[in-house]
């Protein structure tokens, strides 16, 4: 097993690991977690008018 | 959200108050020394045969002063001042922020005393000396300090994506600048690379494309992620998004610096795989971008009223456009023409000018009123003046610099069919001098503008503390 194989693993990993948080942040079970932290720049401002909860991107259709 | 019904929390915005006056004035002063330097190349006679004011001297001192004096004030000011209100909490350990003001205050004098003295390691954007590096360090540890102590004392259950941005940022910059600060001391102001050769300059270039990617990228990024959504009052385009554009992009620009050292003596597989990874970061790059300006989705109205918001989209299509044509230019072939010509130059200004820059300007127009509890600017016609002077100026800077480049790579290689050079070293140059007096205007464009900001935010500020006196001196 030569430093290359190693390489190799290494490269297939990260594509894992990629292909594992963009799942992780596309599914649905995360919407309301990150529907609250998406409004975190307007949370602490208890009298201004709260914006629409979601980003327009994130609307389920 | 649970706990929208708290009564807002105490804020300390001391430090990000000093930080903000300091953006613009570093601004100016940075910006002025580009100026000078513009019209040095173009006009040599400028630097009246002074050592001190040589371009090789206070070239070093331009870029350190716009880089870390006025994008690294309003880098502290914003991370300082969303942290804590994303996080619902006060500044962790206040007295170490105000160090990291006055601390960070000492190394810019440092720096403009040392380099127009001729003091310097040489390393691009690292050309402080060991003593100041040793005081870059201490500062540096701090904030991180202070930043990450804010975010573990947080009232909140997530850390909002822009801290996520500014934490890559500080913790990256500590890294890279102990790592290309590894020098030995032969005095008090002279020190060595403790690498050497083409160690040394993949060394550098590692440090320098992630200080571009990590101070001149992630932090402005967390900058957007907080204030275009603030100011458009609607949260940003996709959360989603936002996730996958921070881990890839992290994780892909730490191995772009090679394409710095394309044809030296850098090994040809390094120089490939540099080339190969900057082309991949186009991707979170434009994926961030449009996360931006789609947040203004259904509001576009807002591009036309507000010069604030205009600033910070703008900047945007900058960013868009400047990551754009950075992995064109990591291309071997492409670089092959474009490296060591005005080109890079013209692209790094669309970088620092319309992305760098403009972002930071719309966010202190934003954060001003906040700071100072006053409405609006004092005046949005001149945010609206400044605005068209900064983008008139960018263009004309890096329109120029393209044309400048693109001549200077097509002469420089242009060959007779005996096979020698077709132009002369001064040819490509007088070729060039046009278009070195256009960017000189496009540069003065940009630095007039930020004199009606001085002027706004002094207006600004003034008009704020009489109020707050006016409102003192009124008993009920």
């Amino acid at each position: 097993m030569d430093i290359n194989f190693l390489r190799g693993i290494g490269t297939v990993l990260f594509m894992i690991s990629f292909f594992w948080i963009t799942w992780w942040a596309y599914s649905k079970k995360q919407q309301s977690s990150f529907d609250d932290a998406a409004n975190l720049p307007f949370a602490d401002e208890p009298h201004i008018n709260t914006p629409n909860k979601k980003g327009n991107g994130d609307t389920e259709s | 959200m649970s706990n929208s019904d708290l009564t807002a929390p105490q804020y300390n915005f001391t430090v990000v108050k000093q930080f903000t006056v300091m953006t613009v004035v570093w601004g100016i002063v940075g910006m002025l020394v580009g100026v000078i330097i513009a019209a040095q190349l173009a006009w040599p006679a400028l630097n009246f045969d002074l050592p001190w004011l040589t371009y090789s001297r206070l070239r070093p001192l331009h870029t350190n002063i716009v880089i870390f004096a006025f994008g690294g004030s309003a880098l502290f000011a914003t991370s300082l001042y969303v942290v804590q209100r994303t996080c619902q909490t006060t500044l962790f350990a206040p007295k170490l922020a105000k160090f990291v003001f006055w601390g960070w205050q000492l190394v810019i004098i440092a720096a403009a005393i040392t380099l127009p003295l001729g003091f310097t390691t040489t390393k691009e954007y690292a050309e402080l000396e060991w003593p100041i590096d040793i005081l870059i360090e201490i500062v540096w540890i701090s904030y991180a300090i202070v930043f990450f102590g804010t975010i573990m004392t947080r009232q909140t259950s997530h850390i909002y994506v822009a801290n996520w941005f500014y934490g890559a940022f500080i913790l990256c910059i500590t890294i890279l600048h102990t790592v290309n600060s590894m020098e030995v001391p032969v005095s008090l102001w002279k020190s060595y690379s403790v690498y050497s050769g083409a160690t040394d300059a993949m060394i550098q270039w590692w440090y320098g494309h992630n200080a571009v990617g990590f101070f001149l990228t992630a932090g402005f990024l967390g900058m957007m992620y907080y204030f275009i959504p603030k100011r458009a009052e609607r949260p940003v385009y996709s959360y989603r998004l936002s996730i996958v554009h921070f881990w890839s992009l992290i994780s892909l620009y730490m191995w772009a610096g090679p394409h710095h050292l394309h044809y030296t003596a850098l090994p040809d597989w390094t120089q490939s795989l540099g080339m190969a990874f900057s082309l991949i970061l186009l991707a979170p790059s434009w994926g961030g971008m449009i996360n931006g300006i789609m947040t203004l989705s259904g509001a576009w109205e807002k591009l036309r009223d507000d010069p604030v918001i205009r600033f910070m989209v703008v900047a945007l299509s900058f960013y868009g456009m400047s990551t754009f044509e950075g992995p064109m230019m990591a291309i071997k072939t492409v670089n092959a023409l474009s490296h060591y010509t005005d080109w890079t130059v013209g692209h790094v200004h669309s970088g620092a000018l319309g992305w760098v820059a403009m972002i930071s300007i719309g966010a202190t127009y934003c954060l001003i009123p906040w700071l100072w509890n006053t409405k609006e600017m004092y005046s949005l016609k001149l945010v609206n003046i400044h605005f068209w002077l900064a983008t008139i100026g960018t263009v004309l800077y890096i329109a120029s610099m393209w044309v400048a480049g693109i001549t200077q790579g097509l002469m420089w290689r242009a060959i007779n069919d005996d096979g020698t050079l077709t132009y002369t070293f001064v040819e490509a140059l007088k070729a060039t001098y046009p278009y070195y007096v256009i960017r000189w205007v496009g540069g003065l464009l940009f630095l007039s503008g930020m004199f009606f900001m001085a002027f706004n935010t002094w207006k600004t500020i003034r008009g704020a503390s009489q109020t707050s006196t006016d409102a003192a001196a009124q008993p009920a």
